[in-house]
């Protein structure tokens, strides 16, 4: 059938929603529209994808105002009586029509401290965990940077505080590290500071839009937030961690 | 020259897929200073697609399995043209790379005894795959990003390049483009390793996306290096076949190493019916002896669905032209059978296949724990690259290496599923490690401002033709002839015919023509990219029509067995003086006794 969709065109200066329409088959996602019409009729609609199965979380925009990756949105699941809209996320700068401009999330990232293991278990150099121990960090690490638990989370998309607070996304990053049973760093006190955990006021839009299905609020940020609570404004708790710490290589 | 903004590393990284991450780490690590180019964003690399494993004689599994046993298999998988000696190194140094990662933050699926959990692929004797579930190549990616972030490397994302720049036969820098603004850019270098990965984009069903046209192939083979080995292009077995939107999309091998089987429309296990006989003594003869090899039984012997990527394509084209195939075009792959074996058999597939059971779920309405999945080849991956030299990875341009797909050796005629991201991280590490050695040792060179002129008018000529062909047109035409004419039934008739059609598809890009503007614009970056796809289809073409033998992934159906006087040869492609593509054949290198007697005794 024929499917009408408004697609958002333009750049950092203004744009608008133009209007197209193509053939819509059996099994089509949006990004199969959207490639439809690049190569039909607007050969410089810009959009962002790689995988096309969703691994590799480039092709995020708003599809009908929700933030979706377009690879995994189906034609079928969508009201086709009326048209699509399709628009970029709008929790960052645009580049063009469907483009954002994401860097911002990279500079994020270098600047939480890396990965520090604890010393090899075994003479050859190596380590052992258990399954059981790593089932969460595993969890936090399907994430595939698709960045949209940042557009929806309302302390960027609306109150455009990126200086201020790391988002979703890189909560969930830091989580991984924090709990990895390999790691010795310590992050909680920039999490308090500097990434801002406290303006998180755990609404969960986060974990609704997370297209690998991580439960970002509950598994990641609360324990987080429970450490930097246990850690900062719990005496005792403060006295035994930091004599524990301590003593730890 | 124009003032083009002008970048300066010591070593310039081309591709940042788990190969160019991997040499940049190296460079860098090395104290040069290193840039690193991404076609898309960082961490968007096709490694994320990857989803079985990286193979690595770790023994954490099967404590019979080491270097010895890998080398043999990764020998007898490529029809022993390969590379023996990158064979050998990728044997040797691909547990240590495995263990490296675990360092650098990597969490693997373990053992009960809390070591990295390892399982069976095609071709490989023992579990050799280090893995997590079925998303190891993001769990790759992203252990390298997040490690190589901190080590001060240059990242340039979604930046492609044109062309290399030379001066006096070396390599000192590279020109292309920012995608966001369509500016060019200088890259000046004193050594360049190619990570571009394959070429996949050159045929219609793929499981390549659109950044796989070839570019690092094309880049040094115009620069003077040779390509070799581009007549096998890896037919995975299992792509998927329905809805026609996905068309394509990778199947993980992974589903047959938990147990999965392929039977036809009679519901025959059809693989039975064809094990090749170098792999007999190894392949179960009976259903049930293949379930236990699944299940860890070590006196059993693995079932025919773990064979070899090539065989298992060419079983499966056999089905569908004969009339056994499934309704779309396929044929079945069953992992739901499973839960007759083993209690929870829901769970564990969910648990063990996660992308997969996402994947059928979300794009076809399948269950895979419910129902079995139709599948087909899907074009996945070229053996074929360029030329290097097996320790330093050292094309035969002064200061061009290349790693990883673009580069070519390792697996001759087939490459063995978790070999690819094994080879990633081997060479990587080596084409990162010489390549910094060479700049320590050389300086930066000049670049040749006219050189460059040329290129960037040449490269903004499409938006003088706005009524000019379509590139998307061209690019799909392209597709539609090699999958018919170089697929994975090849015959000298058509590949001619193929040659005719690309000469005229050369003719045609010199009228694609686009609209817009040159920022962020797909429709120019596709006109832009077609050089480098007929460049690679081309080289395709030539070296099968050279191989007068079916040898691995090549099937010649005019010459359906194999020919002994190919049987010690690669094909060379390379770049005449008159431009014009040339081919030859060149004798492998005398493999060493130590090592023939490895392949004698893993008989």
């Amino acid at each position: 059938m024929n499917v009408q969709f408004k697609i958002w065109r333009g750049d950092a200066s203004g744009g608008k929603f133009r209007e197209y329409a193509t053939e819509v088959s059996e099994g089509m996602v949006v990004l199969d529209a959207v490639h439809d019409i690049q190569r039909t009729q607007a050969n410089d609609l810009a959009c962002r994808w790689n995988c096309k199965a969703g691994k590799c979380g480039s092709c995020s925009a708003e599809v009908n105002g929700m933030p979706k990756l377009m690879c995994m949105t189906r034609m079928s699941d969508l009201p086709l009586d009326r048209p699509i809209t399709i628009e970029p996320m709008k929790a960052f700068p645009i580049v063009k029509d469907l483009i954002a401009d994401v860097s911002w999330n990279f500079r994020v990232k270098k600047k939480i401290k890396k990965f520090k293991p604890r010393p090899p278990d075994a003479p050859d150099g190596t380590w052992r965990m258990q399954q059981e121990d790593i089932d969460r960090v595993q969890e936090f690490r399907k994430c595939i940077e698709c960045f949209l638990c940042q557009d929806v989370c309302h302390v960027l998309r609306d109150h455009q505080m990126h200086d201020r607070f790391i988002g979703p996304r890189f909560l969930i990053y830091a989580a991984a590290l924090e709990m990895h049973p390999l790691d010795t760093e310590n992050r909680v006190a920039e999490l308090r500071e500097a990434h801002g955990i406290g303006y998180c006021n755990i609404t969960k839009c986060c974990t609704k839009v997370c297209p690998e299905e991580i439960e970002i609020t509950d598994n990641g940020i609360i324990p987080l937030k429970e450490r930097v609570v246990d850690e900062f404004y719990d005496p005792l708790g403060w006295l035994w961690r930091t004599g524990k710490r301590k003593r730890e290589p | 020259m124009a003032d083009y903004e002008t970048f300066q590393h010591d070593v310039l990284v081309i591709g940042a897929g788990g190969a160019g991450l991997r040499a940049a780490i190296e460079a860098s690590a090395a104290g040069v200073s290193v840039g690193l180019i991404c076609k898309s964003l960082l961490g968007k690399a096709h490694t994320v697609m990857a989803e079985g494993g990286i193979a690595a004689a770790l023994a954490n599994v099967d404590e019979r399995d080491n270097w010895k046993v890998h080398f043999a298999d990764t020998m007898r998988g490529g029809q022993y043209v390969n590379q023996w000696r990158m064979a050998e190194l990728h044997a040797k140094e691909a547990p240590d790379r495995v263990r490296e990662l675990e360092a650098w933050g990597a969490v693997f699926d373990r053992t009960k005894d809390g070591r990295i959990l390892q399982r069976n692929f095609g071709g490989h004797k023992y579990p050799r795959l280090a893995h997590v579930g079925d998303r190891t190549g993001l769990e790759m990616i992203r252990t390298l990003q997040d490690h190589g972030v901190h080590q001060g490397i240059d990242v340039h994302m979604e930046r492609t390049i044109l062309t290399l720049l030379k001066q006096s036969g070396r390599v000192v820098g590279a020109f292309g483009y920012d995608r966001e603004r369509g500016r060019f850019l200088v890259f000046r270098a004193k050594a360049i390793v190619l990570a571009t990965g394959g070429i996949g984009r050159a045929y219609k069903i793929t499981s390549n996306s659109w950044e796989y046209t070839g570019d690092g192939h094309a880049l040094a083979y115009l620069a003077g290096a040779e390509l070799i080995d581009m007549e096998f292009v890896q037919f995975h077995p299992t792509g998927m076949v329905w809805p026609p939107s996905v068309c394509g999309i990778l199947v993980t091998e992974g589903v047959r190493g938990e147990g999965g089987i392929l039977t036809n429309k009679d519901g025959r296990r059809f693989m039975f019916d064809s094990i090749p006989e170098n792999y007999r003594a190894q392949t179960a003869d009976n259903e049930e002896e293949g379930w236990r090899y699944c299940q860890g039984d070590k006196d059993a012997r693995r079932p025919p669905e773990l064979l070899t990527r090539d065989h298992i394509a060419r079983c499966i084209v056999r089905e569908i032209k004969e009339g056994r195939g499934s309704p779309h075009g396929g044929v079945f792959l069953d992992i739901a059978w499973i839960k007759k074996k083993i209690p929870n058999g829901a769970e564990h597939i969910k648990k063990k296949l996660p992308s997969m059971y996402h994947q059928f779920k979300q794009l076809a309405d399948i269950d895979i724990t419910e129902q079995p999945m139709e599948v087909g080849p899907t074009t996945h991956y070229v053996m074929g690259g360029i030329r290097v030299d097996s320790d330093t990875q050292m094309s035969r341009l002064p200061g061009l290496f290349a790693a990883g797909e673009c580069a070519a050796g390792i697996n001759g005629a087939n490459r063995l599923g978790g070999n690819s991201l094994s080879d990633l991280l081997v060479f990587g590490k080596r084409a990162g490690e010489f390549a910094a050695q060479f700049a320590k040792e050389n300086q930066l060179g000049d670049i040749n401002g006219n050189e460059i002129e040329d290129v960037a008018r040449e490269a903004l000529r499409p938006f003088e033709r706005s009524k000019g062909e379509n590139p998307y047109t061209l690019q799909r035409d392209l597709q539609e002839t090699m999958q018919d004419n170089v697929g994975i039934v090849r015959n000298e008739a058509e590949m001619t015919s193929q040659l005719e059609y690309l000469r005229k598809f050369w003719e045609r890009a010199s009228h694609v023509g686009v609209s817009g503007n040159r920022e962020f614009n797909p429709g120019w970056h596709t006109a832009l990219d077609l050089k480098n796809l007929l460049t690679v289809s081309e080289a395709v073409t030539r070296a099968a029509l050279e191989r007068k033998e079916s040898r691995g992934a090549q099937f010649r159906e005019d010459y359906p067995e194999k020919d002994a006087r190919f049987a010690n040869v690669n094909t060379i492609i390379w770049r005449g003086e008159d431009g014009r593509m040339n081919v030859r054949l060149d004798p492998l290198l005398e493999m060493p006794d130590y090592l023939k007697q490895v392949i004698e005794e893993m008989k």
